[in-house]
């Protein structure tokens, strides 16, 4: 007897539970995050987490925002983005490259429904895409990793093996070397975008190696812990600026600067304007920000390294001109030629000078 | 003074009830933790158990979505299970599962573009044979060098997830990716893909198998001298030595049946959810499913049961998150705790909580 009456217990209160389901607010425009890592990655989780904060604030109750962090790339995402879409989202952010054909897929099934993702390169009537020209800013962290190493060597802690990456590392090594004929790079290959543990491992052994500036396109802060323990490692803010690591090991940074982009994809939903799209957009678009150049850097340093950061941001000069060789010797771009954006959207390559192969 | 008595065996009432209660006493627990947050607790409980199966605007996708994600656990589960009972650990399941769908993936693409009827099957054959083969290391160094198969097994996964890179990277990048990692998207060729069979139910060929294996591990533990005999091994295995059981034979039986069944969960998998061999295609299917079978107490039908609540949580846990603001690592506590009570009240389930009187002891 007990036992039934427990049982019908049971099956009141699920009932209960059910009977009450969630009202959704069917004015404002509601916008969906996803995120790869936390949203207190400290890089770029975070980054895009705040840009979307700052994004609600600048709209107050015009817009709702829903997030979802820590999603892998593959299946589960697609899930995410489903549910989202069913949950009512007019539009949704996947903020990393490995959404990428989950975007799409998703993005067939809800026309309706607005899709920006983040880095990748497919289009669909209702999917954007938008990207920032990281290695813009990876120019100038090159001028200063070339001026700030005493050892000749300079680390790079790659993720994904993608051509936003190799963008990354051949932009940054083309300048340390344009300031450092003696330097060299190791380049190490980490499979993911967010990994503490190995992240501090990478750095650990790179600084083991007698590498003293550690560059880093993975997402924690880890790598900027390990060089503030290891003393003279200097490291950059990775999609945030990380200044809580400066003067020392953190010298600069580069920040994404996604906020104005939101506000203005959001904006357009609330139109009723919105169009698929492909941004692109550099320094002088204000999408990437080079951090303060914190004291440890020599004034001169600081001053060319800004010159370089006005130079590109007013267009005057391109990060990738030549004359470039590729790492095998071969021509690719001639004196004074300019690498087109289909080129560098596929990149593939490694110039001339590093060492190592892009894994394959 | 209260005691605890061990039963003579298990009681039949609290196997079934302790379930039931322990889900109970997680969501009230959670509860707390949720309200501790400043969270409405009520709301996030029902978005986590109500709203994936009943809510009236995602149900119907969510719905089928627990079988897409139990399939792969159960499959997996069931293979672990045979080995558990017998004594035999086989930690290595990720591993398994990832070689499965590279043997099975490297097939169909070899063949690409061929188009026949006969190329799907055989990609589920050599799915079941790579993780059978990756399965036979720890396996064959175990009988023959007498190898801890714990750890032979775990570090193989790490071995296979190198191997899945370089495949991603490599020798099954799709050429006609723009330079991007990863395999031709197998879920867009009709003969290489695994679908739904039946639209809105997300029961794939994945799912079917998993029901499949289900069954013939309860028939095989019930009915078959080899159950009785990875039952005996694992509760006495000096006994079964008497009995006549070859021990060696087992460890290959139960090393490879589980390597198999994760093969085949991982072929399925990359020609029908996931679509691809990316480097990060192993989302850790192969732990979870560990857990998935403790917690269905080795027991067929409660691994199958154990595979969609977990794959419940996991829904109900993405919903909470996006619906509510709750932070991943909440949900993430939230399942741990739901394990922790169901393991913990297993001990009602094999003892008996008496008060005797001090003087009579």
């Amino acid at each position: 007897m007990k036992r039934r009456t427990l049982l019908t217990a049971v099956a009141a209160s699920a009932l209960a539970l059910g009977a009450a389901f969630p009202s959704f607010a069917a004015d404002a425009v509601k916008v969906g995050f996803i995120y790869v890592g936390p949203k207190n990655d400290g890089g770029w989780s975070q980054h895009h987490h705040e840009a979307a904060m700052v994004m609600a604030e600048h709209f107050g109750d015009a817009v709702e925002i829903v997030e979802q962090e820590s999603v892998p790339e593959g299946p589960d995402a697609e899930r995410v983005m489903t549910q989202m879409a069913l949950s009512g989202a007019d539009i949704i952010f996947t903020t990393s490259f490995g959404y990428m054909d989950a975007t799409i897929n998703v993005a067939g099934k809800f026309p309706d429904v607005k899709f920006e993702h983040a880095t990748g390169y497919k289009t669909a009537p209702n999917v954007g895409v938008y990207s920032a020209r990281f290695y813009e800013g990876r120019a100038v962290e090159g001028y200063l990793a070339g001026h700030m190493t005493k050892s000749n060597k300079i680390g790079y802690i790659g993720s994904f093996p993608i051509p936003e990456v190799i963008r990354g590392i051949n932009s940054s090594f083309l300048h340390a070397k344009k300031e450092n004929p003696d330097v060299e790079m190791s380049v190490v290959w980490l499979n993911t975008w967010f990994d503490p543990a190995k992240e501090a491992d990478a750095a650990q052994a790179m600084i083991d190696q007698g590498i003293d500036v550690v560059l880093q396109h993975t997402d924690s802060t880890a790598p900027q812990i390990t060089a503030q323990k290891a003393g003279n490692v200097y490291t950059f803010g990775q999609a945030a600026d990380m200044a809580e690591f400066g003067p020392m090991p953190r010298i600069s940074s580069i920040i994404d600067e996604w906020a104005p982009y939101y506000i203005e994809r959001v904006q357009a939903v609330i139109d009723g304007t919105w169009e698929s799209d492909n941004t692109w957009a550099g320094i002088g678009d204000g999408m990437v920000g080079i951090g303060e150049i914190s004291s440890a850097v020599p004034e001169d340093v600081k001053a060319g390294a800004e010159a370089l950061r006005d130079s590109i941001s007013s267009g005057e000069y391109h990060p990738f001109t030549g004359p470039i060789n590729k790492q095998d010797g071969s021509a690719w771009l001639a004196e004074g030629e300019v690498a087109d954006d289909g080129t560098l959207a596929g990149m593939n390559f490694y110039i001339e000078g590093l060492t190592g192969e892009i894994p394959q | 003074m209260i005691a605890i008595v061990k039963r003579p065996e298990p009681s039949k009432f609290w196997t079934i009830a302790t379930p039931v209660f322990a889900v109970l006493l997680t969501m009230i627990l959670g509860g707390l933790l949720f309200a501790a947050m400043g969270k409405d607790p009520v709301a996030a409980i029902r978005t986590i158990f109500w709203d994936p199966l009943f809510n009236d605007q995602f149900a119907a996708y969510s719905r089928p979505q627990l079988l897409v994600k139990a399939g792969p656990l159960i499959l997996i589960a069931i293979g672990l299970s045979l080995g558990f009972k017998a004594g035999i650990w086989n930690i290595g399941a990720e591993g398994q599962y990832i070689m499965g769908a590279i043997a099975g993936a490297s097939v169909g693409l070899a063949l690409y573009p061929l188009d026949a009827w006969w190329i799907f099957p055989l990609m589920v054959i050599a799915g079941a044979i790579g993780g059978f083969l990756w399965a036979m290391i720890p396996a064959l160094l175990k009988t023959r060098f007498n190898t801890n198969e714990i750890l032979v097994s775990l570090m193989l996964v790490y071995v296979a997830e190198q191997i899945l890179a370089s495949a991603a990277l490599g020798f099954l990048r799709n050429p006609e990716g723009n330079g991007f990692p990863g395999s031709r998207n197998m879920s867009q060729i009709p003969w290489l893909s695994n679908p739904e069979l039946i639209p809105g139910t997300g029961a794939h060929w994945g799912v079917v198998a998993a029901l499949g294996a289900v069954v013939a591990a309860y028939v095989l533990l019930n009915k078959h001298l080899l159950g009785f005999q990875i039952r005996l091994t694992g509760e006495s295995p000096r006994a079964a030595r008497f009995a006549g059981v070859k021990d060696k034979l087992l460890v290959v039986f139960c090393l490879g049946t589980a390597g198999a069944l994760a093969g085949l969960a991982g072929l399925f998998e990359v020609t029908g959810p996931a679509g691809q061999i990316s480097i990060d295609f192993g989302a850790g299917y192969g732990f979870t499913a560990i857990i998935v079978a403790f917690l269905g107490r080795l027991n067929p039908i409660g691994i199958l049961l154990a595979g969609l609540l977990l794959a419940l949580t996991f829904i109900g846990g993405e919903l909470a998150q996006f619906m509510l603001g709750l932070p991943s690592a909440a949900i993430q506590v939230f399942q741990g705790m739901l394990l922790m009570i169901l393991l913990a009240m297993d001990l009602v389930v094999n003892y008996r909580i008496t008060i005797v009187n001090r003087e009579t002891t």
